[in-house]
């Protein structure tokens, strides 16, 4: 499943962080992630648990912060929001629309001690 | 001594394999090497598509193939079959090639300055989408006996293609795949994609893929940002 290759990326860098940072534990993980991302949120918070299993994030929260999906519609010449990436132009209904945000994915801030 | 505290981090989570990506994307430049990305479900083609493309391009430039898929254990094997060389990474359970493992596949591999490298990609059309390997294209395959919807089940996929190659022609007459939807389907998530029929069995089609192939490799031989796609 994606969402697990996800995860494993997220606890690689906790680790990465928890040696340069010097920290043993972390209390939240905050997300960013982009409702054009393709990540299933839902599917995340699953793979979230079961990865983090036995690192220094095995007890932590998880928040996530899910941004707007955006894109620059050509005949329109201006920025729309879009929920999907198939989604037409809700103003005029075209699919020349080009997507101009809602695709990150980050981690934001982590709260250690 | 152990307070708690807020890490800042605005990191990217896929930012390692970016900065993979990146480095074998300078690399390829740097040679002009035209790498190219297929992607597909398992079984739409990529590997008889692959061997069919070598031998009508054998002669004409080196080429060169990292295989990912799978499916069949024995995938580099038909690919050497045509002369051409190629290295299988083992991606273990991994659904996915990732910019490090190509990375090493392209130090055994050692493809000539100017040759063009194609990567199949492990038959799944969700997290190759996210996965950059450096490559100048992803080529996504659909075969017309996965139905016209693939490209709205799989937008991200269909949104990162430059190019779809419609797959296994041969069978429509037997099929009621409608192929003007599937390749509505494929604009609605992706304006600018171009698309091509072919049929790796018969090779029907193949004309105009390879005249594809040639045309972006000539932008990656001048070294600029290949506009094949547009
Ligand atoms: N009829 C027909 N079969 C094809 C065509 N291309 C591939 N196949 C068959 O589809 C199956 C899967 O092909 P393969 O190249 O292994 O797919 P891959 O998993 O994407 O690499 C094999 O049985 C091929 O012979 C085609 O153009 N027409
Ligand atoms: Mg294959
Ligand atoms: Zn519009
Ligand atoms: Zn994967
Ligand atoms: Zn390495």
């Amino acid at each position: 499943m994606h969402e697990m290759a996800i995860c494993e990326n997220i606890r690689t860098l906790i680790e990465e962080q928890a040696r340069t940072q010097h920290f043993s534990r972390v209390d939240r993980v905050c997300l960013e992630i982009g409702a054009l991302s393709g990540v299933e949120v839902e599917a995340l918070r699953f793979g979230f648990d079961v990865v983090m299993r036995g690192s220094v994030a095995a007890d932590a929260r998880l928040e996530i912060v899910e941004t707007a999906g955006t894109a620059w519609c050509l005949p329109c010449a201006v920025t729309v929001s879009i929920g999907r990436r198939y989604d037409p132009c809700p103003r005029c209904g075209s699919h020349q629309v080009q997507v101009t945000g809602g695709e990150e994915m980050k981690i934001r801030e982590l709260e250690v001690t | 001594m152990s307070q708690a505290r807020l890490i800042q981090l605005e990191a990217d989570i896929l930012g390692k394999n970016n900065g993979y990506a990146a480095a074998n994307r300078a690399r390829f430049a740097k040679a002009g090497i035209l790498a190219l990305n297929l992607v597909s479900s398992p079984g739409s083609g990529k590997t008889t598509l692959l061997c069919r493309t070598l031998a009508l391009l054998a002669g004409e430039f080196p080429c060169a193939v990292i295989e990912g898929d799978q499916q069949t254990s024995a995938d580099a094997d038909r690919i050497r079959a045509t002369g051409a060389p190629a290295i299988q990474i083992n991606t273990g359970k991994g659904c996915h090639l990732d910019g490090h493992m190509v990375g090493h596949a392209v130090d055994h591999l050692n493809p000539p300055d100017a040759s063009v490298l194609f990567i199949e990609n492990v038959g799944n059309l969700v997290c190759p989408a996210a996965f950059d390997l450096g490559e100048a294209h992803k080529v996504a395959i659909l075969s017309v006996t996965e139905g016209e919807d693939k490209p709205l089940k799989y937008p991200d996929m269909f949104a990162a293609a430059d190019l779809v190659l419609i797959n296994k022609t041969d069978l429509l007459p037997h099929l009621d795949f409608d192929v003007d939807l599937a390749m509505a389907n494929a604009r609605k998530v992706n304006h600018r994609v171009r698309l091509l029929q072919v049929s790796a069995r018969t090779g029907e089609g193949m004309a105009a893929w390879l005249d594809w192939i040639r045309g972006a490799r000539l932008m990656a031989l001048s070294g600029r940002p290949s506009q094949a796609a547009e």
